[in-house]
């Protein structure tokens, strides 16, 4: 086990995902952290599931490729991984902070209900998917059918988006600094207002990014399928 | 689920070790697949006019000094080299003669592959028990391509495990599953095509060799392949000099790649990666969607 150093409140605690199991570590993140500042994960290794469920204000900090899900269920921890995420990263976040400094594989952020995930790289496919009021914040592309159904929060594209973007959008608002290459039905492209404007530059502040909020365009639901329209015929 | 992995070394050097080096690869996928697994390398290309024929027999009973005795009598310049249930048998006479007359003659041997430079090997099992059964770890070559199966839709058995093969020093994995094989083997067999399993994949594998016979280069016959198959699919292929990966269009399959000065290396996910050389210095991808991705030797 890894709780080697628990004289000083705020000493470090290391683990080594080399010789010791996610489970001891996952365990360890799970009991009582309240002299816990800082655990530092070695030799992740692609492992799945590392750090999920954390329910601590502590940081972790991963050096190292995560496998899927990790940091899943986030609330309060800021986790910090430097490399890159498996599918599934800061999945059903609560709270707190995700940081993934490399790329980031599909689903990335879906269905987060609060805190904000940080992507440095491009993030995979169904970025955000079914997004409950979590925020995402992108350095570069995000790949096709993201925030797909995605109910509240907000997601900060830096680089261009794919295919299908915002299909099904209910309330989420997300906003793209590059190209889009196609929408999906319901979502549309809106005026940026100064509000609009002074949440991009809260959120790019937050993940330690530097582009002018001018440049980002505002993409929300048009509410079209909020109601039943028999005249549709099926086709949106 | 499946898990795919693929090595191409790019130092001739590390061609001694390509085995050793794939052999973690592939245990480290054995979650994503524990039931059978198998393993397409490429060799030196025997020589002149030979091809080399991998082939399998379940029958524990099997008679391979008979087998090695008639192939003597029946065949030129022949050597037989036995593998637990395996065999390479190489060979001066005409291939596909060669292919009919085992299917006639010996109907429980299956040909895994023929060509002049491909083994497959491909059996039941935990991943590391095939691998310690065959000796992957001892196997030499350019670059391989395994598998690690978990079925989904045909019975746990040697022919329906990976790698498949078609025609020559051709071999293809998949992680996915394929809603259409029987419309794409019945288009096939009109065409002159004889399967060998039940598999999904099969199809896939005739079917992109088939396009490559008929003059596609691999991104064409790839790109027609997203509108006749309907389902999910990482494709990971084997040619005589290349290795190629494509992603269906829906990215449903991971796959991530890690390339340095001396190495490409394919795999599911990281965690089969993470012990090879100087991999922190490796340029790590995921391959984007309905995009051909290929490497040469």
């Amino acid at each position: 086990m890894g709780r080697v150093m628990h004289a000083g409140a705020a000493a470090p605690i290391a683990f080594d995902l080399a010789k010791q199991s996610v489970r001891d570590l996952n365990q360890f993140l799970h009991g009582d952290l309240a002299r816990v500042a800082t655990v530092r994960v070695a030799n992740p290794d692609g492992a799945h599931s590392v750090a999920v469920a954390v329910s601590a204000p502590v940081r972790i900090e991963i050096d190292g490729n995560v496998g899927y899900y990790a940091a899943g269920l986030n609330q309060q921890a800021t986790v910090i991984i430097d490399g890159n995420a498996g599918p599934g990263v800061a999945e059903n976040m609560m709270s707190g902070r995700v940081e993934v400094r490399g790329f980031a594989s599909g689903g990335a952020g879906g269905s987060a209900h609060g805190g904000l995930l940080v992507i440095r790289g491009d993030a995979g496919l169904r970025c955000g998917i079914s997004l409950k009021g979590g925020d995402i914040v992108v350095g570069g592309d995000v790949g096709s059918y993201s925030a797909f159904m995605a109910q509240a929060g907000r997601m900060v594209v830096c680089g261009n988006a794919g295919e299908g973007l915002g299909d099904s959008i209910y309330e989420a608002v997300l906003y793209v600094r590059g190209e889009v290459r196609s929408f999906g039905a319901d979502a549309q492209l809106q005026p940026m207002t100064a509000e609009d404007l002074a949440a991009v530059t809260t959120l790019l502040a937050a993940a330690g990014l530097d582009y002018p909020a001018r440049e980002f365009k505002r993409i929300a639901s048009a509410r079209t399928l909020y109601h039943w329209n028999a005249d549709a015929n099926q086709e949106y | 689920m499946c898990g795919i992995v693929g090595l191409l070394v790019k130092k001739p050097a590390l061609r001694e070790q390509l085995g050793a080096l794939m052999v973690p690869m592939l245990v480290g996928m054995t979650e994503r697949g524990p039931d059978s697994s198998g393993m397409a390398v490429f060799t030196q290309p025997v020589e002149g006019i030979k091809r080399k024929f991998s082939l399998y027999c379940g029958a524990p009973a099997f008679d391979w000094k008979h087998l090695e005795g008639v192939l003597s009598e029946q065949f030129d310049d022949v050597s037989l080299v036995v593998d637990a249930n395996h065999g390479v048998f190489t060979t001066a006479s005409d291939p596909i003669a060669v292919r009919q007359w085992l299917m006639a003659n010996f109907r429980d041997l299956h040909v895994l592959s023929v060509g002049r430079m491909i083994d497959v090997y491909k059996d039941v099992g935990l991943p590391a028990d095939v691998a310690a059964r065959y000796r992957f770890a001892e196997m030499r070559g350019t670059h391989l391509v395994g598998h690690t199966r978990m079925a989904t839709e045909s019975a746990v058995t040697p022919e329906n495990a990976h790698p498949y093969t078609a025609g020559e020093d051709w071999c293809l994995v998949h992680n996915g599953s394929l809603a259409n094989p029987g419309s794409i083997k019945r288009k096939l067999e009109k065409l002159g095509a004889q399967f060998e399993s039940d598999c999904d994949t099969e199809g896939a594998c005739r079917y992109i060799h088939w396009r490559l016979e008929q003059g596609d280069t691999l991104e064409q016959a790839l790109e027609r392949s997203f509108e006749d198959f309907d389902g999910f699919f990482t494709f990971l292929m084997g040619t005589k000099d290349k290795l190629a990966l494509v992603r269906d269009p829906f990215a449903c399959k991971p796959a991530v790649v890690a390339e340095t000065d001396d190495y490409v290396a394919i795999a599911s996910e990281f965690r089969s990666l993470a012990h090879l050389p100087d991999i922190r210095n490796a340029k790590v991808f995921e391959p984007k969607p309905a995009q051909v991705y290929s490497w040469a030797v």
